[in-house]
């Protein structure tokens, strides 16, 4: 992350002076800042709400009978997790609700699930394989409807904007597989090295 | 079909509220009560995560202000004529992982100005629809629960991000062109 940062900072001052857009770049550095704080407002009542109607979830035992009936898929996935973790219900709610493009509802669970796999996590300030994993899932952005984009095609009188759902869903599934699939091979080359260190 | 797909996503959001809310209430959990105690920490994850958000969108702006994306376009534009890319779409591609509200303009742009009929709007819906904003994902998922060292996470979300758009290059050649 240090050198992601650096790299986006430096580099934009370094390249906006050659174009000459250096104003530029120091006015983003103002909105962007607010933009940051609007996000985050943004987010407090979906989030808390979400957060709630999570918490009638857990205590009523639905989460853990989610949990129980995803228990051979995420065995083999998340299998660093302890089986019986409250991340996995957390992950299965949040894959849901992206798969239903509700992305507001994703990111609580996903935070959650986050705050359950940290509770686990050994080494508090680094990434788990199983968080990088889930965040590599979740990057893919797998997603049944994409609502925006229709919404969007729908707005410029495209004639079937459904047709496009079906290529969609094709493309977002690659990326979605080959995410798990780099993200097992990364665990498996760490955990390797980590054998021959100790 | 498509019918069906519309009618699951408009009712995904109130199914969920009703099974929970009356699994809530058959298994005796107050949930009047449970909904405000789980709501409380609203709050708390939104404000945890802005130094997070103030890193990465501020980098993110500064790096889209400079000019660096059509510096990469034009550097990368022969390679688009040889795999049949509209090289209106190549500024979506790059700012598809960095931020989500500026690649949903630029597919505004590129569907306004190319129309319903073109092959690039094609491309850039289904480029848009089939990926997330990886850089924003990291920021908020990460940030939550305060980890600096990401490893590997950010190098897959860009290779899945990569392979998302090869998929979505050759998938809209096959069915499109």
């Amino acid at each position: 992350m240090n050198y992601i940062f650096y790299f986006l900072i430096v580099f934009s001052i370094i390249i906006g002076a050659i174009n000459g857009k250096l104003q530029d770049v120091v006015n983003a550095v103002m909105s962007g800042a607010e933009l940051s704080v609007k996000v985050a407002f943004s987010l407090i009542g979906i989030m808390a709400f979400w957060l709630g109607i999570m918490r009638i979830a857990e205590k009523s035992g639905l989460i853990e009978w989610i949990s129980k009936l995803l228990r051979p898929i995420t065995k083999v996935l998340f299998n660093e997790l302890p089986p019986d973790s409250p991340a996995v219900g957390d992950i299965a709610m949040n894959f849901t609700a992206n798969a239903f493009g509700l992305a507001n509802a994703a990111t609580p669970f996903g935070i959650r699930a986050m705050e359950n796999m940290q509770d686990v996590n050994k080494d508090k300030k680094t990434a788990s394989n199983s968080m990088c994993l889930f965040l590599g899932m979740n990057t893919a952005g797998f997603q049944l409807i994409p609502t925006t984009v229709l919404a969007v095609l729908l707005g410029i009188g495209y004639k079937n904007p459904t047709e496009i759902i079906a290529p969609t869903l094709l493309v977002t599934s690659i990326a979605f597989i080959s995410a798990i699939v780099m993200a097992k091979f990364a665990q498996w080359i760490s955990n390797k090295k980590e054998a021959e260190n100790e | 079909m498509n019918n069906l797909l519309n009618l699951i996503s408009l009712w995904a959001l109130p199914a969920i509220l009703i099974i929970v809310l009356t699994c809530g209430l058959v298994k005796k959990v107050p949930v009047y009560e449970e909904f405000t105690d789980g709501a409380k920490d609203g709050f708390k994850v939104a404000v945890k995560i802005i130094p997070y958000l103030v890193a990465i969108i501020v980098g993110v702006s500064m790096f889209r202000a400079s000019g660096a994306i059509d510096m990469i376009a034009n550097f990368a534009s022969p390679l688009l004529t040889k795999f049949n890319i509209p090289s209106d779409t190549l500024p979506l591609m790059i700012v598809r992982s960095l931020s989500g509200s500026g690649a949903l303009g630029i597919f505004s742009d590129i569907a306004n100005s190319a129309g319903p009929d073109a092959y690039s709007t094609k491309l850039a819906a289904i480029m848009l629809g089939s990926s997330e904003t990886t850089f924003y994902v990291l920021a908020v998922y990460f940030g939550a629960v305060g980890i600096t060292k990401i490893r590997y996470a950010l190098i897959i979300g860009l290779l899945a991000d990569f392979i998302g758009i090869a998929a979505a290059v050759l998938v809209c050649n096959l069915m499109f062109a």
